[in-house]
Formats: structure tokens, sequence, C-alpha cells
């Protein structure tokens, strides 16, 4: 079958654009693959030269990922045979397992921060947008602009003076804190994002509402929301890997209570040396939240389009 | 139902002045048609009257009570937009159950759903109250849109040229269904269009606007007989009123600039001989486009005509309209 068609791509075209597809895929997909194998190996195959593609696959990195653990004499070991898998595996080196590490509260930190940060970001934003969106708002182009310039240096450059705002207000090191100045950091991404979304919906629906017998608040959750899904979804995910990622001020103003897991993943320090299985596997359980959220979320994206509901 | 009156209201946007001086008044039960270009302040006066938009000065009253300061909520009026404004997230059957379901109107889930078919079946889209809106052709989208106007009880309806967006045949159907529910349900409507057909077939009264004015108020037939300017004559007829110099043709009175002649104001036979450009035949009435010295007619003659282009039709004036220099009609 070879019938010529300007809109439809031939065969070969297909195959040769799949090709190139895949490749790029797996070019994307390298440092991820490697970082989940690597989470899997035994701790000399994780640093073994040439690196080894082919391994036999153990848990080890994430039982010491979980773990904190001592050395026993072989007397002691004898005396008290492991009794889960994880404590056979620690077994096996002469060790025993002390109890948990620091990992599970550092992830839920970052948990709370991120999802707590993008929550109020998208929140507050919402709100924003709307008002810029639909009021006659004095000054507004100007506070438009002011809100999008607090993006126009990287944040990082006060971060002295946050450290220093931090710890005279006692927000060092705290949940609140670190909430706080990731909405502020994402607020402005938040307001500009969702204003667009906003100015895409029509008027006329929330018009109806208010002549159907609607406060302008009950319009604005019943029509307005459900409209603006896709908006408010597309800029929660940009929120969340933001604040989810960030590195440097979870660095300078955390250290224990409020610490996320970007810093406290490289200190992993097993015994003699990098423990390199168990970082990948704290950078393996670090990615699924966002991945996860990312593709709950991906339906939302493609759902809300308000597709021929609207002359234009 | 109720009247709804005007009072010398005014509202500006910006430099922009869209209604100067507005006074008004919706009878009880009347089917107002708002006439005139776009820009003109007809889609303003319905969003004052809705609240949507607050006037700079005057008052508006529903049933003798002035609601400037109530929200669109309160006023108790329902509105049908230009535009499509269904809900894409909701079926047919919950925007029509919408302005039902709101705080104000709250009724029980089974009176709503009465009220839902009943208006579903008047206005035949019955067998689509499951669909989602997006679903919907133009045509039935804006069936829904005035339906959702429909099931409320309001003290008067507001439709902006609702009809606009559908195709010939099937405004013409919807034309019969809005006449029909108006005079069974004795509703009051101001409506607004720029389609003289509407406003015709229609319209109890009908209102004619210039710039933001009211410039005449009354049926049809007086709008279209004895019109108060060439501005306004203008608005109704078809084909338009001919506007020519006043002494073109013998008899005009002292201080006419202009004559209107509408095709029933043109004798043929007698007169001043013109040369026939171009005939349309169009079915139902033939056009007949004539040159006067150097002046553009159009007028209708027999379906069954014999003449053709080239052709000298002799034509007179018969109780022409005569218009001043400002477009004022002096007789």
């Amino acid at each position: 079958m070879s019938s010529f068609s300007v809109t439809e791509p031939s065969d070969r075209q297909k195959w040769i654009a799949g090709i190139l597809v895949v490749g790029y895929a797996l070019i994307t997909l390298m440092p991820l693959i490697w970082i989940l194998a690597t989470g899997f190996k035994s701790s000399p195959d994780a640093i073994a030269y040439p690196p080894k593609v082919l391994f036999e696959p153990t848990l080890e990195g994430y039982v010491n990922l979980f773990t904190t653990q001592t050395r026993q004499t072989p007397e002691y070991l004898e005396a008290n045979p492991p009794t889960t898998w994880y404590e056979e595996i620690v077994h096996d080196k002469g060790m025993v397992i002390a109890g948990p590490s620091r990992f599970g509260g550092r992830f839920l930190n970052s948990v709370i921060i991120g999802f707590g940060s993008t929550f109020l970001s998208v929140f507050l934003g919402t709100l924003a947008a709307y008002a810029f969106s639909r009021y006659r708002i004095p000054l507004k182009d100007d506070l438009m602009f002011f809100i999008l310039s607090t993006r126009m240096m990287p944040p990082i450059a006060v971060a002295i003076p946050i450290f220093l705002m931090f710890r005279s207000l006692g927000l060092s090191d705290t949940h609140a804190g670190m909430i706080l100045l990731y909405t502020a950091v994402n607020l402005s991404l938040s307001v500009w994002l969702l204003k667009g979304f906003m100015d895409e919906i029509p008027r006329e629906y929330e018009e109806a509402a208010l002549i159907d017998g609607y406060t302008r608040f009950q319009a604005f959750c019943k029509v307005v929301l459900p409209q603006a899904t896709m908006g408010i979804a597309a800029t929660a995910i940009f929120c969340l890997i933001f604040a989810w990622n960030e590195y440097a001020f979870a660095v300078l103003l955390t250290s224990g209570n409020a610490q996320t897991a970007p810093p406290f993943i490289p200190t992993i320090i097993g015994v003699g040396g990098q423990d390199w299985p168990a970082v990948a596997a704290g950078a393996t359980i670090f990615l699924l939240p966002v991945m996860v959220f990312t593709i709950l979320l991906r339906k939302h994206l493609l759902r809300g389009i308000t597709f021929g509901a609207v002359r234009k | 139902m109720a009247e709804v009156s005007l009072l010398n209201v005014a509202k500006t946007f910006g430099d922009t002045v869209a209604v100067e001086d507005m006074t008004m008044t919706v009878p009880d039960s009347a089917f107002v048609v708002l006439l005139g270009p776009t820009g003109v302040g007809k889609t303003t006066t319905l969003r004052l009257i809705a609240g949507l938009e607050r006037p700079d000065r005057g008052d508006i009253l529903i049933h003798g009570r002035s609601v400037v300061d109530e929200t669109p909520a309160q006023r108790d009026v329902a509105m049908v937009f230009q535009q499509y404004s269904l809900y894409p997230h909701m079926t047919v059957r919950d925007n029509l159950a919408f302005p039902l379901r709101s705080p104000i109107h709250r009724l029980p889930e089974d009176e709503v759903a009465r009220k839902v078919r009943e208006v579903a079946d008047v206005l035949r889209i019955a067998h689509k109250l499951d669909n989602k809106a997006t679903a919907l052709s133009g045509g039935e989208m804006q069936r829904v849109s005035i339906g959702r106007a429909l099931v409320r009880d309001p003290a008067i309806y507001l439709m902006d040229e609702p009809l606009s967006s559908l195709d010939a045949k099937l405004r013409a159907d919807l034309r019969v269904e809005l006449k029909r529910v108006q005079a069974s349900l004795g509703a009051t409507i101001l409506y607004v269009t720029h389609d003289q057909i509407e406003a015709m077939t229609m319209a109890t009264h009908v209102g004619v606007l210039d710039a933001g004015r009211l410039v005449q108020f009354g049926s049809p037939r007086e709008i279209y007989e004895s019109p108060v300017s060439l501005y306004v004559a203008g608005r109704l007829g078809l084909p338009r009123i001919n506007a020519l110099p006043a002494d073109l043709f013998p008899g005009a009175p002292a201080g006419a600039r202009t004559v209107g002649l509408r095709p029933e104001h043109i004798r043929h036979g007698e007169g001043k001989p013109s040369r026939v450009v171009r005939i349309e035949h169009l079915g139902d009435q033939t056009r007949l486009h004539l040159m006067l010295e150097g002046h553009d007619i159009v007028t209708l003659t027999d379906v069954h005509t014999d003449l053709e282009p080239g052709d000298t039709v002799a034509i007179e004036p018969r109780n022409a309209l005569y218009f001043d220099a400002a477009g004022a009609r002096i007789a």
C-alpha cells in the first residue's frame, strides 16, 4: 500500500519519527535510569570501573537509606539471628539495625513544605489573578509589573537579608518559614500564569450566574473555578517542582527540624565513604511524588479546555 | 412581570459615552425591541438594567422600585447573552437548572426537573438534556441559553441579540417561538437587535437609539410610518428608504432639504424619467434599481415585470417624508 497523502505521513516517515522520539527519550532518561539502577546496586558495584551495566540487584541501598546501623561482634550476630529480610541484608555485612534513619523525617518535611507552599501559592494566586483579571484596580498594570519584578533576580541574591530576617523572626528551621518563603517566590509566577487563564474565561459566565441569583463568590466557585482547573493544575505543577527541588535556601535556612530532602540526601554517609546506592535510593524516592502529582494532574491539563463553548 | 423604567440614565466608559440621558419605560407585558447600529448603547442599556453596570447618573425602576443599589441577583431579571454563555463543564440539564438552584431562587428538585422539562420541550431540546453543553450545535447552544432565561419567572427578560449567531431558518423558527412564549407567559421582554425583521415581527414597541439616546419610541408601525428623523426612517424598511435632495421633485415644503422615499412612496408611470440600472428578482418581490439625475434609487416593482436594464420608467413621489437640514422630519 503506497497511496500518497498530503496530510498523512508515510510508513517510512512514521518509522523514522518513531526512532528519533525513542532515541531522544532514551538520552533524556539516561541519568534517571542510572540513578534508578545505582539504587539497586551493592556498594562495590556502584563504584566499579568500568561501570557495571549488568549487576545483581540488592535492596541494600534502600535499607541503608532508611536505617542507622552499628557493627557488632560475630558472637552477638550469632546469638541474634535476623528475623526480617532487611535485618538479614544488614546482618550479612556484620551489622545490626540500631534504628530508623532521619530520611523519613526529611522526606516528610519535603512533603509538608512542598505541598503546603504549593497550595498556598495556588490559592492566593487564584484569588489575586481573578481580581486582576476582572476588577478595575487602580495602577493595575504597575502592580502586575511589581509582582513580576520580584522574580527578576535570582531569589538566592537576597539570601543574606532573608537569613537575618528569618533569624530575628524565629522562622529559621521551621516549616512555616520555608512554606512562607517558597510561597513568596512562587506567587509571582502563580499570579501571572493564572491571570492568563482567567482572562481566557469569558466574563459572560459569571455575569450570567450573577443575574441568575448567585453572589460574586458563589459564581467564582461554581463557574470560574471549574473552568480554571486546567490553569490551576498547570500552575500547581510548576510551583511544586520549584518548592520540591529547591536546594540553596534549604541548605541555608534549615538544619534539622524543617530540613527538606534535597540538602539531606547528599549527606548520607555510609561506612567508609559516600554510600552511593543509598544516595541513589534517596534520589529515586524523592522523584516519585512530583512524578505521581504530575501524572495525576495531567488529565486535568487536557480536560479543562473549554473548547467550542464560546464563540470567539 | 413588571414595568421597567429608565430615568435620565447616563453611562460613560472612559471617554466613550455609551448611554446619554436615556429615559424610557418598558410597559408591563410588552415586547420592546431596541434598534440601532453597533456601538449605539443598546447592550449597555441592557447591562445597566441587569445591574452588570452601574449608571453614572439617573435612576432605574423595576416595578416602581429603584434598583440602582441592588445586585443583579436582587433585581430579579433574566438575561440572554449574545455569545453563548453556557457552562461547558455542565450538562444541558444542569445548565437549564442552574438559575433555579441559585440561593435566591432555590426550588425543590422535583420542581426544578419539571420546569427544565417544560422549557426543554418548548425549545425542542428535550432529547439533548443529558449532553454536555459543548456537544451541541450553535443553534442548540443558543436555544439552551434562551431556555436558561425562560425557566425563571423574572420581572423582565433582557435579550442581547440572541438570534444573531443563528442561521436564517433557525432564526425564523425562534422568532415565532419567542413571540409565542412572550404572548402566552405575558412576559416583559427588552430585546436588543440590529435586525429590523426581528423588530417588525416580534415587537409591541420599538425604541430607536442614536448615540446613547432614545430618539423614538412607539409601535413598529408608528416608527415605520411616522419616523421623527431621517435616521429613524433608515432603521426600518427593506429596501431601505431612499434619501434624495428635496428639490429633485416639485412640491417639497419650505425648509425641506431631503425627501425620503420608501418603495410605496414612489408612483410609477408619471413624473420624471429614470433609467433602469438593474433588476433583482427575489421571488416574493422584485427590486428595481433606478438612476435619476445621478441619484441611485431602489424601489419595488411588479413581481412579473417586463422591465429590463436600460428601459426608462417615469416616477414621482406620493405622500413622501420630508426632512430638514438636521435630518428632523418636517412633513
